[in-house]
């Protein structure tokens, strides 16, 4: 905080320490975190630019240099990473713009 | 893009020392990193010794057709250090004697060497097992007298090892220079065509891979399948396996990772990716390196640093094979590159990689 700034990108280092507060239920997060992340039915590529498109959705600037240096670790491209984050940003679009309908049932409604 | 070397242009780095002086300094003074060689004793592997001689790696001088961005060689067309026929004279003494079983011709581009293919020639005599030249595939196509070294590879049966920074054009052009992509396709079009790299061929055609960037490469296996698919696809082109090689921190692409603001996040994430089980098979345990003017190193890294074998014998003229694997390796936070993960070396990764874990 000496910068006084709420996100240091050099804290994403650190986020290992999250454990040496609550050592059951970091181990625990990280040991699923590992585990959602290997190849399975998607492979690890895929998961990857899901992990980029939701990063961009919550908004989380850590999880974002993750993501895309995971990315570029993987061999995907920039034109896929861009494609990715539209998915998200499409998703998160029409999340906002489909209770339009909610707004116009309740204008119909209190209408005459 | 750039067209000359560090040292050509006088940079700070381009001296070996003054390397050092940086992968000793800032976080790993400060322990705010543990140094290389406190790291391989907290697992009992220090000091590294050597095992069993397998690789003798020459390299037959510093000059290149490319002045690629994280070249470790800080190689160009502008490098003049280049090895004589006197020099090469000693060194196939040794390769007549050597138990190692893999020669490995690197550079530079290695075919630059005006005595290159006298040397493989005589070379050849010693029936070397794995007889390897590391071509950078655009040599072939930079000038006609280099177009049939396809030919010449196949004549002496030649593992060709080359490198292929990926299957698009935009970031191998971005790392390597403009036009690299198109010349490195003709160039393993025209090593197909002599049967090399085809499926079952006795002609060993494969490619190396390191990243374009400040980040580790991702799992050899599905990079392995990524490439193959692409280059098959897109131009018809097929080779045997992919070695994914990490970027050490040495030289050009050192330059870089300061320049970028990159060096600190990178040299965590060789430390973050540590592996004891890679220091194992590490390269530096089964080869010996031999510089242009004949010295020998532990790896080409250490030739870059110009660390020389810490041994009595320094230089291939008084090459003695057991007295050199008695040594100690030097090492120094560079090595954290070939430790990284599934590790690296020339070969690729040291130990099996893990689906998955990247």
């Amino acid at each position: 905080m000496a910068d006084n700034t709420y996100y240091d990108p050099k804290d994403l280092r650190k986020f290992g320490k999250i454990t040496e507060w609550n050592e059951e239920l970091g181990t625990k997060f990280f040991d699923y975190y590992g585990k959602v992340f290997e190849e399975g039915a998607l492979t690890a590529r895929e998961k990857s630019l899901i992990a980029l498109a939701v990063s961009h959705v919550v908004k989380c600037p850590y999880c974002i240099d993750a993501y895309t240096k995971d990315g570029l670790e993987k061999g995907i491209t920039k034109e896929e990473m861009m494609e990715a984050v539209h998915v998200g940003a499409a998703i998160e679009s029409g999340a906002t713009l489909v209770h339009g309908v909610q707004m116009m049932n309740k204008y119909d409604k209190l209408s005459m | 893009m750039q067209t000359k070397s560090l040292k050509k242009q006088n940079k700070e780095l381009a001296d070996a020392q003054r390397q050092l002086e940086i992968l000793s300094n800032g976080i790993f003074s400060d322990k705010e990193l543990p140094t290389f060689a406190k790291k391989i004793e907290e697992t009992g592997q220090f000091p590294l010794r050597p095992k069993k001689l397998e690789i003798l790696q020459i390299n037959l001088g510093y000059m290149c057709n490319q002045v690629c961005e994280h070249c470790h060689v800080d190689a160009g067309p502008d490098r003049k250090e280049i090895m004589t026929k006197e020099t090469m004279l000693q060194c196939l003494e040794v390769i007549k004697n050597t138990n190692a079983t893999t020669l490995d011709l690197t550079g530079g581009a290695p075919e630059m060497n005006p005595n290159f293919r006298w040397f493989v020639n005589e070379a050849s005599k010693a029936g070397i097992k794995d007889f390897i030249v590391r071509s950078n595939l655009t040599i072939i196509r930079a000038n006609k007298k280099y177009y049939d070294l396809p030919e010449f590879f196949k004549k002496y049966n030649i593992h060709v090892v080359s490198s292929m920074p990926h299957w698009t054009r935009g970031k191998t052009d971005k790392q390597r220079g403009s036009g690299v992509f198109d010349k490195s396709i003709k160039a393993l079009q025209d090593l197909n065509a002599q049967g090399y790299g085809l499926p079952n061929s006795k002609l060993k055609l494969d490619l190396v891979y390191n990243p374009s960037g400040a980040f580790l490469p991702g799992d050899q296996v599905s990079m392995e399948r990524d490439f193959k698919n692409a280059l098959l696809e897109d131009f018809g082109i097929q080779f045997h396996n992919l070695f994914t090689i990490t970027n050490l921190p040495v030289s050009r692409f050192l330059d870089y990772l300061i320049a970028s603001d990159n060096y600190e996040d990178y040299m965590y994430s060789l430390v973050d990716a540590y592996n004891p089980s890679a220091v194992e098979n590490v390269m530096c345990t089964n080869t010996i390196s031999v510089s242009w003017d004949g010295y020998l190193y532990d790896c080409d890294f250490n030739q870059m640093l110009k660390l020389k074998v810490a041994s009595s014998v320094k230089h291939i003229s008084e090459y003695n094979e057991e007295v050199l694997n008695n040594r100690t390796i030097i090492i120094s936070q560079h090595c954290y590159g070939c430790t990284a993960g599934a590790g690296s070396s020339c070969q690729g990764t040291v130990i099996p990689t893990e689906a998955g874990i990247s």
